[in-house]
């Protein structure tokens, strides 16, 4: 009986029915989209790693998502096996990865950001302006896609089911992550970072640590998305795609697990959206963060949440004025611990 | 001979360009700490309003100057209504710039199409001046004298006069500046605008030079931060140091290394992160 509480029944119906999406979806564009969510949701849950429980702002993980692409797409391009290929590209982002943890814990806070983003644009540069190295503007193909357990990869469904799977395992490992003594004193550093030490914690290695952590996913979800489009090029890397990813995590509200994956629905579902009708989706995706940022601080999700009960509220204190009196008095919870300014010690 | 000469002219010019950029980051992210992403779309699109003023025949000088000045009202509104209510979230602030870049270069690429734009360098500064027996572009020249005035006018305001004295108690401890008077929220306003001006400033003294083209906002914004992180937060000769030292470093990796010349920019970077990462100029934070 104690199996198949609420919250277990609710899990095990989304995952019926996401595994049987492409029946009953049917149509090859949106299992495509569905795709889509799924890749970007494992590097929206990647950069939640960082953003809601690091409290470390990252606005250079298209550029750990891309070294694994770029990296792929290269060693295949000079016809390796996709086994290798696929290793060295993730040994590789995890080396980035760690040379960028290196630098970027050379600060907190904004300095942190603003050292992400350098280190981003030199990402960027080197896809972009070293031709020999990466085809530039160009970019590079990947004609195959690999294929698991003598099962092709190449129709829109078997590939669906490949990326659901490797989302399935990315989950599951933030959630054992995020209730994880690691992920605890994770979490304790972004809100007592010298009290952390105090007690006895390596600050720096525990970040450190979940910077890895979240550029191995990222560097996955870079793999993913190479194999999707079978192609990689430039525009990956650009700022764009580092905001776009931030916004996933902002929109569907960072520090939870369902957030980001809600995040990068909206937002991927937004993008297709807009661009069948308008070209202009960076004024889009300005305007959003513009909005959310006044009206939703604490991401879309929560916020619509939040303005719903307010609603309710207000209608139920339209009826009977003293009903609520209790809830109308304490603070309101407009700010997430990761949107609060950073606490002086 | 030459071509070291016309690379380190070069270098100069491109130097003093990247001084007026980041003077204003320098004030904006340096001094109040705000993180502003929107500083090179300050830049872009203050050259494009200087490109349309040159094109309508207006003034070098007073294109220059209204797109200033225009700018320091868009760099205002947008910090007194928007930015002020985030004092002190980065994140906010962050996303609420990113909007704004994302915003502004989208606007300019509908306005001015996806064409750069590269006004004629104005009359008065064509030609050379001989010097000792060198030749100098006198355009080059200008750019280098405009950015050593306002280097001075800068560390003049900053620290020698009434005004930059209540801008430092400000950004020092604004409880207490607040209570002896002084007007924080409406200085930092003031600071702010005038960042924002400074970039606009330096679009168009620029444009002849770089043109205007999409992109070119965030080609700048991560300049602007290298230079500011190069030179450490907040200081001025900080700004201008690191300003001429990736300038020269631009110049003269695009004739040697012309593949990786933009990745040799963010190397000296690197190094004072690792080694010094207070910057060359930068306090130690207390």
């Amino acid at each position: 009986m104690s199996l198949l509480t609420p919250p277990r029944a609710g899990l095990a119906i989304a995952l019926v029915l996401l595994v049987t999406l492409p029946v009953w979806v049917g149509n090859t564009y949106y299992i495509n989209i569905a795709s889509q969510i799924l890749l970007w949701a494992i590097l929206a849950l990647a950069l939640n790693v960082l953003v809601g429980w690091a409290g470390l702002t990252s606005l250079g993980h298209a550029g750990l998502f891309a070294v694994a692409g770029y990296i792929a797409a290269m060693l295949l391009d000079r016809g390796y096996g996709h086994f290798t290929a696929d290793v060295l590209a993730i040994v590789a982002t995890l080396a980035t990865t760690a040379v960028f943890a290196v630098l970027a814990l050379r600060a907190t806070g904004i300095g942190f950001l603003m050292i992400t983003l350098a280190i981003g644009q030199i990402l960027w540069g080197i896809a972009y302006r070293w031709v020999s190295l990466t085809n530039g503007d160009n970019g590079i193909n990947v004609s195959t896609r690999p294929s698991l357990f003598g099962l092709a990869l190449t129709s829109a469904p078997a590939f669906y089911l490949a990326v659901l799977a490797v989302f399935l395992i990315a989950l599951a490992s933030m959630a054992k992550f995020a209730s994880s003594p690691f992920g605890a004193s994770l979490r304790g550093t972004r809100d007592q970072s010298r009290r952390m030490t105090a007690l006895g914690y390596n600050v720096w290695l525990i970040r450190f640590l979940a910077i890895l952590f979240s550029g191995f996913w990222s560097g996955v979800a870079g793999l993913l998305f190479v194999y999707y489009n079978q192609f990689i090029g430039p525009q990956v890397v650009a700022l764009t795609t580092s905001a776009e990813a931030l916004l996933m995590v902002i929109s569907g509200g960072s520090g939870t697990l369902l957030g980001p994956v809600m995040g990068a629905a909206i937002v991927v579902v937004m993008k297709n959206v807009v661009s069948a009708y308008i070209e202009r989706w960076n004024l889009v995706l300005g305007v959003i963060f513009i909005l959310i940022i006044s009206f939703m601080p604490e991401g879309l999700v929560p916020g619509s949440v939040r303005l719903w009960r307010a609603g309710v509220r207000r209608l139920r204190q339209s009826r009977s004025p003293s009903l609520d009196r209790r809830s109308a008095a304490s603070p309101d919870g407009r700010l997430t611990p990761s949107l609060r300014p950073e606490r002086t010690p | 001979m030459s071509l070291w000469l016309t690379l380190a002219v070069n270098s100069i010019a491109l130097g003093s360009l990247l001084f007026l950029l980041s003077s204003g980051f320098s004030l904006i992210f340096g001094l109040m700490r705000i993180p502003n992403l929107m500083h090179g779309a300050f830049f872009m699109l203050g050259a494009y309003f200087g490109v349309t003023l040159l094109w309508k025949g207006v003034n070098f000088w007073l294109a220059a100057l209204i797109s200033a000045a225009a700018m320091a009202v868009i760099g205002g509104l947008i910090e007194r209504f928007l930015l002020r209510r985030l004092e002190g979230q980065v994140l906010p602030q962050v996303l609420l710039t990113l909007g704004f870049a994302f915003i502004i270069g989208d606007l300019c690429l509908m306005l001015w199409t996806g064409d750069p734009w590269q006004p004629a360098t104005p009359d008065h500064l064509r030609g050379v001046v001989q010097m000792a027996g060198l030749y100098f572009p006198i355009y080059r020249l200008v750019i280098v004298i405009v950015a050593l005035v306002v280097a001075a006018a800068l560390w003049l305001l900053v620290d020698w006069t009434r005004l930059g004295a209540m801008i430092r108690a400000g950004v020092d401890d604004a409880p207490i500046a607040r209570v002896v008077g002084i007007k924080v929220s409406q200085l930092f306003t003031l600071v702010f605008a005038l960042g924002a001006a400074l970039a606009a400033f330096g679009g168009v003294m620029g444009a002849p030079y770089l043109s205007v083209y999409p992109g070119l906002d965030y080609e700048m914004l991560p300049l602007a931060l290298i230079v500011v992180i190069l030179g450490g937060t907040g200081s001025l000769l900080g700004a201008l140091v690191g300003s001429f030292l990736i300038g020269f470093l631009y110049n003269f990796g695009q004739a040697m290394f012309p593949d990786l010349a933009y990745v040799i920019l963010f190397l000296p970077m690197l190094l004072i992160l690792v080694l010094r990462p207070q910057g060359l100029f930068g306090r130690v934070a207390s």
